[in-house]
């Protein structure tokens, strides 16, 4: 393989290294040290751009602070492969959120909003509360997982922070804009979701038939504003 | 064309699955058994990747609209062909009329079935698999049902081709790995193999373990003990793929197969090895199955003979159609 070998050995000693280790002969996963935050997701990002035209790279995939590399072919020299990826960790700058502004228009309560009352008392705020301030916030696509086209979104503004529900709801509807935890998303399918629906959007998320299917990429930048309020 | 007569639940056009997607959240899906697909495909003079009918209920019964030769692999379902017994892992000439029925299958879980020129279906995101859950690929995104019509590509012969042979199955062809109707699975272990405690390792090696009645294309639940950890843990997703053994916290496992998400969180024991995935997509829910350690050289080395026996058998096939 014409990569580039590991030459610096001290480097990894001024951070911690990722932690690498194999899904059986063709996937590897790397994750970034330490806890989450949005400058490791950069790095993240950044890694997967380079790592996903390497020889025998089939395909990059982003995850929270992690990247799992699928192979086309078993690696011939694992410890050659995983000393070029710390050395290229440790040297690769990470990449900003500068990807495209994403704007989606949500209905927000409502017959699709159903968890919005529940989302409210939780935070001790009321409905419209709510509503403004997740429709002020600006978000960061972290990764697209999970299914085609969900983008895991950061930023939420933790006064709206609300926990999955233990029993999901039973085929949410697809376009439901939705808090799990401290990220929200949209809902790309009609299924059983565990999140809390506060609202809902149009928009489509995915294109199977596109060469470019999904709306939101790793890196995009979304906007939630108020089509309109149904309480 | 060819048109579907008996068809339940849950049977689906598959290929060798959709590669490159998965940064977009979409699973592989793709056939359960590999070999199977890429072995009728061999018999007929196919592309490796060609489509296949997957049939895993049964009785399934379909009507051929034209000339078309077809190849039967996989699972060991008795089926007949307008009257004539097709053995399994063989390739047969059907007439415009003819209806080909298949029963359940005496060893295995999935039938497939191949034809001359391939399934012509789009390719959706570089594949004919269909993606149930998200409702595209295949025909229409969906399970075939009873008038489907499922178009099949033209070939144009160059001469007379004979199709009336048969392969040895993969799995008495290559070295079998059955003990006392226990399926062994070779595994290399994964990133939080060593958070289980020396006991919950000796527990996952030496446990016979039983594949849950509530298993699918999604992935195998397995039941026969419980894994447990300290404390409880959970990953940032991140993803994964087929044949990975994760461990959710009530501590029975879950090996992830053909239609399972792209992201997983649960800490990840061990991954089947390439080499044994086909024959864990042939275990019936209700089957037994235990885990077997290799190394990383012993999982690469083991794919030589599934890869030799695919290749053998198109240049053999290529022989005979040639007679």
């Amino acid at each position: 393989m014409s990569i580039n070998r590991f030459t610096a050995p001290f480097l990894g000693a001024l951070e911690n290294n990722p932690s690498i280790s194999l899904i059986g002969t063709l996937a590897m996963l790397i994750q970034a040290p330490g806890d989450f935050d949005m400058v490791q997701q950069g790095r993240i990002w950044a890694l997967a751009d380079v790592l996903s035209s390497w020889p025998n790279v089939q395909e990059a995939v982003i995850g929270v602070t992690n990247l799992m590399l699928v192979f086309e072919q078993p690696s011939e020299d694992i410890a050659a492969l995983e000393a070029s990826i710390v050395e290229l960790w440790h040297r690769l700058p990470g990449r900003n959120a500068d990807g495209k502004l994403i704007e989606i228009p949500v209905v927000y309560g409502g017959e699709h909003g159903f968890d919005l009352p529940a989302v409210a008392a939780r935070a001790g705020l009321s409905d419209r509360e709510v509503v403004r301030i997740h429709s002020e916030g600006e978000y960061t696509v972290c990764a697209v997982a999970s299914s085609p086209g969900f983008g895991y979104l950061h930023g939420l503004d933790p006064r709206i922070f609300m926990p999955r529900k233990s029993v999901p709801s039973l085929n949410m509807r697809a376009g439901s804009v939705t808090i799990g935890g401290m990220q929200t998303g949209v809902a790309v399918l009609s299924s059983p979701n565990g999140w809390n629906a506060i609202g809902w959007a149009s928009l489509p998320m995915f294109d199977p038939q596109s060469d470019q299917p999904s709306l939101m990429l790793p890196g995009d930048r979304v906007k939630f504003s108020i089509d309109r309020i149904e309480l | 064309m060819i048109e579907i007569l008996t068809s339940h639940a849950l049977n689906t056009i598959q290929d060798l699955g959709r590669v490159g997607a998965r940064r977009f959240g979409v699973s592989t899906s793709g056939a359960m058994d590999p070999v199977a697909v890429a072995g009728g495909n061999a018999l007929l003079g196919n592309e490796a990747g060609a489509a296949s009918i997957e049939v895993q209920t049964f009785p399934f019964r379909l009507r051929f609209g034209a000339d078309i030769a077809f190849a039967l692999t996989g699972g060991d379902c008795s089926a007949v062909l307008a009257g004539r017994v097709v053995p399994p892992w063989w390739c047969m000439q059907a007439m415009a009329g003819d209806v080909l029925a298949l029963s359940a299958p005496k060893r295995g879980a999935r039938a497939y079935l191949t034809f001359e020129g391939g399934i012509d279906l789009p390719r959706v995101l570089g594949s004919r698999s269909t993606h149930i859950r998200a409702g595209f690929g295949g025909l229409d995104g969906r399970a075939l049902q009873e008038g489907d019509v499922v178009p099949v590509g033209q070939t144009r012969r160059e001469a007379v081709r004979r199709f009336d042979f048969g392969a040895e199955p993969p799995d008495v062809a290559i070295p079998n790995v059955f003990e006392d109707g226990v399926l062994r699975v070779r595994v290399l272990r994964a990133g939080e193999y060593d958070l289980f405690s020396d006991e919950m390792q000796a527990i996952f090696w030496s446990t016979t373990w039983k594949i849950s009645r509530n298993s699918d294309r999604g992935g195998y639940r397995l039941t026969g003990a419980e894994l447990t950890l300290p404390a409880p843990f959970e990953m940032r997703s991140h993803g994964v793929v087929a044949g990975v053994v994760q461990v959710p916290p009530a501590g029975e496992p879950i090996i992830q197969m053909s239609d399972a998400n792209t992201a997983g969180g649960y800490p990840k024991m061990a991954a089947v090895i390439q080499a044994d995935l086909w024959r864990l997509g042939q275990a019936r829910p209700g089957s037994r199955i235990a885990f077997s350690e290799v190394d990383y050289k012993g999982a690469v080395a083991a794919m030589t003979p599934v890869n030799d026996y695919v290749t053998s058998l198109r240049a053999t096939a290529d022989l005979y159609r040639a007679l």
